[in-house]
């Protein structure tokens, strides 16, 4: 498949890493944002109560500000699959562009078209039709998120699909098979209620800074009350989708469970971490030790993984070396039957453009006893089938720790507000205001979890990233490296400027 | 819709998808209306009516363009592989107008905004005229060809180091972008007539609309001539062989007597008729029948570029790595499951249609502005 230039793609997949990163920094407040000012003006239009209004519109103005710059990060991802893997898109467009069509279709016009009114509809429309229109932001944002996880979801497991050696591609089989899939749903619930999280969060750190100063205190204080119990339920969902996410990827990505538990040495009982530093030297099959110094919990990592207390928990040993015992191929027998797939195919294709019917046929039955493993014939090695095994461990344990602190941090909230002395705890309001910069890191850890966890694959066993690649040369790709870093940084810049001077202005005077 | 043949979906889908391309063109009159705004708002009053005028609409065109892309990977991933990944640098500069597009109209006069009012406007005006024009090149090689090949899994490889860009240099490529921006310029002008209750910029917008469809005349007559005497990239059925055969468009024209030719010629009288009730009967409908026009002209060209056994996306350095809607298309699977999914298409526009008729109700005003209500 043509000459292998690492550089390309290792440039390539900083591209897409910085694109999807910018991206992420805007599109979590998006979802959970446009929920909470729904509540807001639900409490509005129930209420009467012009106080609500104006709270409503102040927040809708941070919103739309956050909004535009999700915008113009966003085009680029959808293109991207295009432009710089290319190969992908052949490869997997076929059922790859069904969820992108559909949340062109389904999410993005509803998100826009009532975007409009919720903007410039409050004297154009009836207060109820406003309050739909925000509604249906909300939904239109959320379903976006739907279609574009479950096609994430299924480049983490792919279902509902074969591969047809005569377009040499894989093709849709079950429509239904890949939007139910589980790693899809546990993948969409937990997006979207991290992307509340987020949301209560952002509400809280501006509303604590707003009380700090003594200003609108009894704007802030009644955000602070609807984001924080928004905040404690969201979490809860974050908490228990994760395990579900957890789960899912032990049952059907366990070498990115291994990595992220820094797990060498699988066995029964496994224990998980909670804190640790892993020793970065460490090398599948060599002697020396996982961590340089661990805190661990046995067999919590057997129940999380298998839900099951004591059950086997391969490591990265057993998945790299092979694990008779526990009937784990190794992957050198994988990667040789890869060759054999890839092999067999190339024979189809040749045999049936000179319409030797015998040998395609033979050749075809070969592929398909091979074809499972088609993605590791590209492999040279066993090693590099595994991920960067500290940088997942560290974020998803920066992730697991920050989930767990968040709901700690609104209930303070709720419980100060209730005893009515919030303005008074000045270090918990100054805790509130940088707790926004800890969801970021969240947020950002998980994606690094979910998308360097699952490396070398773009699509899982089948497709590796460096074989999904566009036929570009590395000085291409370094220079629109560039031109994005550029743009997004300066756009950036913008936005957090403006943001903070919006945030300065605060709510318009009634 | 479940017993339609492979090739019945293959033709069904390269309507829907020129029914969304021809969208996005006719919304492009928000990228027209960026760049007359030097020209046609003088005050800083008049210019922040035209920008919120515009600015309620652009998301609309961004997100046809958003689906025409989710479209085409979608029903013809072979195209969005070859051609995104092969013309890079079109595509890419094309993007990042958008990029600068999207931002522009929020953050433009919020204070702070770190590059200055003036900055914003100006990328506006690269969106409308450089995204405009790169469009219509790229638009423009699915009549010439692009230099690419193909190998037995469908990698592309582009033979230009400029990567999609040495088609902006080919005058037929050219002509067609200059004159999509005209086109765009005249809508914008038409749709801000239609939009804003101001008297001085109604009557500069009626000029421009005017100017605009006078400069886009050269460019068409050459782009028609050009069409109806080129070599066409043509498919034989039996086999799926490409050729090249004489007068192909001037055949398919003929061919499709309504959506071909009739499509393209009452789009084009339309598109004039718009202009003339506007400048000489001073009526605000002009957008109207300029609109649909537009959509007609845009349909008429890429059914010739698409059907009667034609390849839209053609190769002239391999004849035989072009794509056709049959040999670029999903499977029949896919196409039939995504079949489905458009049958919502109607009920987005009613919906659409019907929120903008509720918010489009009352022209915007000078009085809007200072009220801040926009």
């Amino acid at each position: 498949m043509g000459h292998l230039d690492l550089a390309q793609v290792d440039w390539a997949r900083a591209q897409f890493a910085l694109t999807a990163m910018y991206h992420w920094i805007f599109v979590p407040l998006t979802l959970g944002l446009s929920v909470l000012i729904a509540f807001f003006e639900t409490i509005y239009y129930k209420t009467g109560k012009e106080e609500w209004k104006r709270l409503t519109r102040f927040w809708m103005t941070l919103f739309g500000i956050n909004f535009a710059i999700g915008v113009a990060t966003g085009i680029i991802m959808e293109f991207q699959f295009g432009t710089n893997w290319s190969n992908y898109s052949w490869m997997v467009g076929d059922i790859f562009g069904a969820p992108l069509a559909a949340e062109g279709l389904f999410a993005f016009f509803l998100e826009t078209t009532f975007f409009a009114v919720m903007f410039f509809g409050w004297d154009r429309v009836s207060k109820k039709f406003h309050l739909l229109s925000t509604w249906l932001v909300a939904i239109g944002s959320n379903l976006s998120a739907l279609w574009i996880l479950v096609a994430n979801a299924w480049m983490q497991h792919p279902v509902g699909m074969h591969f047809n050696p005569d377009t040499a591609r894989f093709e849709m089989k079950n429509f239904w098979e890949i939007l139910g899939s589980p790693v899809a749903v546990s993948h969409f619930v937990h997006v979207t209620s991290s992307g509340f999280l987020l949301a209560a969060l952002f509400v809280v750190s501006i509303s604590s800074w707003f009380l700090l100063k003594n200003r609108h205190a009894e704007m802030a204080k009644k955000s602070i009350a609807v984001a924080a119990v928004f905040g404690v339920i969201s979490a809860s969902f974050v908490g228990l989708t994760g395990d579900e996410s957890a789960y899912t990827a032990a049952q059907v990505q366990p070498m990115k469970l291994a990595a992220m538990e820094g797990l060498y040495q699988g066995g029964y009982n496994a224990a998980m971490v909670v804190a640790g530093i892993p020793n970065p030297a460490k090398k599948p099959g060599d002697t020396q030790n996982e961590f340089k110094a661990v805190i661990k919990v046995p067999g919590l990592l057997s129940l999380l993984a298998n839900r099951k207390i004591g059950s086997f928990v391969p490591g990265i040993d057993d998945l790299v070396f092979g694990n008779r015992k526990q009937g784990i191929i190794s992957a050198a027998a994988k990667i040789e039957s890869g060759k054999k797939a890839i092999a067999s195919l190339a024979t189809y294709k040749t045999a049936r453009k000179r319409g030797r019917a015998g040998v395609a046929a033979q050749a075809l039955k070969t592929f398909r006893e091979n074809q499972h493993y088609i993605g590791y014939g590209y492999f040279a090695k066993a090693e590099d089938l595994v991920p960067d095994v500290p940088l997942v461990f560290y974020s998803f344990h920066i992730m697991v720790m920050l989930g767990t602190l968040f709901p700690v941090i609104f209930i303070g909230f709720l419980l100060f507000i209730y005893k009515q002395n919030l303005a008074r705890q000045k270090w918990f309001l100054r805790f509130g205001c940088w707790s926004l910069f800890l969801g970021y890191l969240a947020q950002q850890s998980g994606w690094v979890v979910a998308e360097v966890g699952r490396q070398p694959w773009a699509i899982q066993d089948l497709l590796p990233v460096f074989v999904a690649r566009s036929n570009l040369t590395t000085g291409t790709i370094q220079t629109t490296f560039f031109m994005f870093v550029l743009v997004f940084t300066v756009l950036l810049i913008a936005e957090v400027s403006i943001m903070l001077k919006q945030i300065k202005i605060g709510p318009e005077e009634l | 819709m479940g017993s339609l043949s492979l090739s019945q979906l293959q033709h069904l889908w390269w309507l829907l998808v020129a029914v969304v391309g021809a969208l996005f063109i006719f919304m492009t009159f928000v990228q027209g209306g960026q760049t007359l705004l030097f020209a046609i708002a003088r005050t800083e009053d008049e210019k922040t009516l035209v920008i919120n005028s515009l600015g309620k609409k652009w998301e609309l065109t961004f997100t046809t363009l958003v689906l025409f892309g989710g479209a085409l990977f979608a029903a013809f991933p072979l195209f969005y592989a070859t051609s995104f990944g092969g013309a890079y640098w079109v595509w890419i500069l094309i993007l990042f107008t958008f990029i600068l597009q999207a931002v522009s109209y929020e953050y433009r006069k919020k204070p702070k905004n770190f590059l200055g009012a003036r900055t914003y406007e100006i990328f506006l005006f690269i969106n409308g005229s450089v995204g405009i024009i790169l469009i219509g090149a790229a638009i423009g090689t699915f009549f010439t060809g692009s230099g690419f090949s193909l190998n037995d899994y469908n990698l592309v490889t582009w033979q230009s180091p400029l990567r999609g860009l040495e088609a902006a240099f080919n005058p037929f490529n050219l002509s067609f972008g200059l004159f999509l921006m005209f086109i765009a310029r005249l809508l914008g002008a038409l749709y801000l007539h239609n939009n804003i209750a101001h008297s001085a910029i109604r009557e500069r917008t009626r000029k421009a609309a005017f100017n605009n469809l006078l400069c886009s005349l050269p460019f068409l007559l050459y782009i028609l001539f050009s069409l109806v005497t080129m070599n066409g990239f043509a498919v034989n059925p039996e086999n799926g062989q490409i050729f090249l055969e004489s007068g192909k468009y001037l055949n398919n024209l003929l061919a499709m007597p309504i959506h071909g030719l009739g499509f393209l010629l009452a789009g084009l009288l339309l598109v004039i008729y718009g202009v003339i009730i506007n400048r000489f009967k001073n009526s605000d409908k002009g957008i109207w029948p300029a609109g649909l026009g537009v959509v007609l002209v845009v349909l008429a060209l890429l059914f010739i570029a698409g059907y009667n056994n034609t390849a839209f996306y053609p190769s002239f350095y391999d004849l035989q790595s072009s794509l056709t809607i049959a040999n670029a298309s999903s499977s029949h699977y896919t196409l039939t499951a995504m079949s489905y999914i458009a049958i919502s298409i109607p009920f987005i526009l009613a919906y659409i249609i019907y929120v903008w008729h509720l918010l489009d109700a009352r022209k915007l005003t000078e009085d809007d502005v200072a009220a801040g209500k926009y």
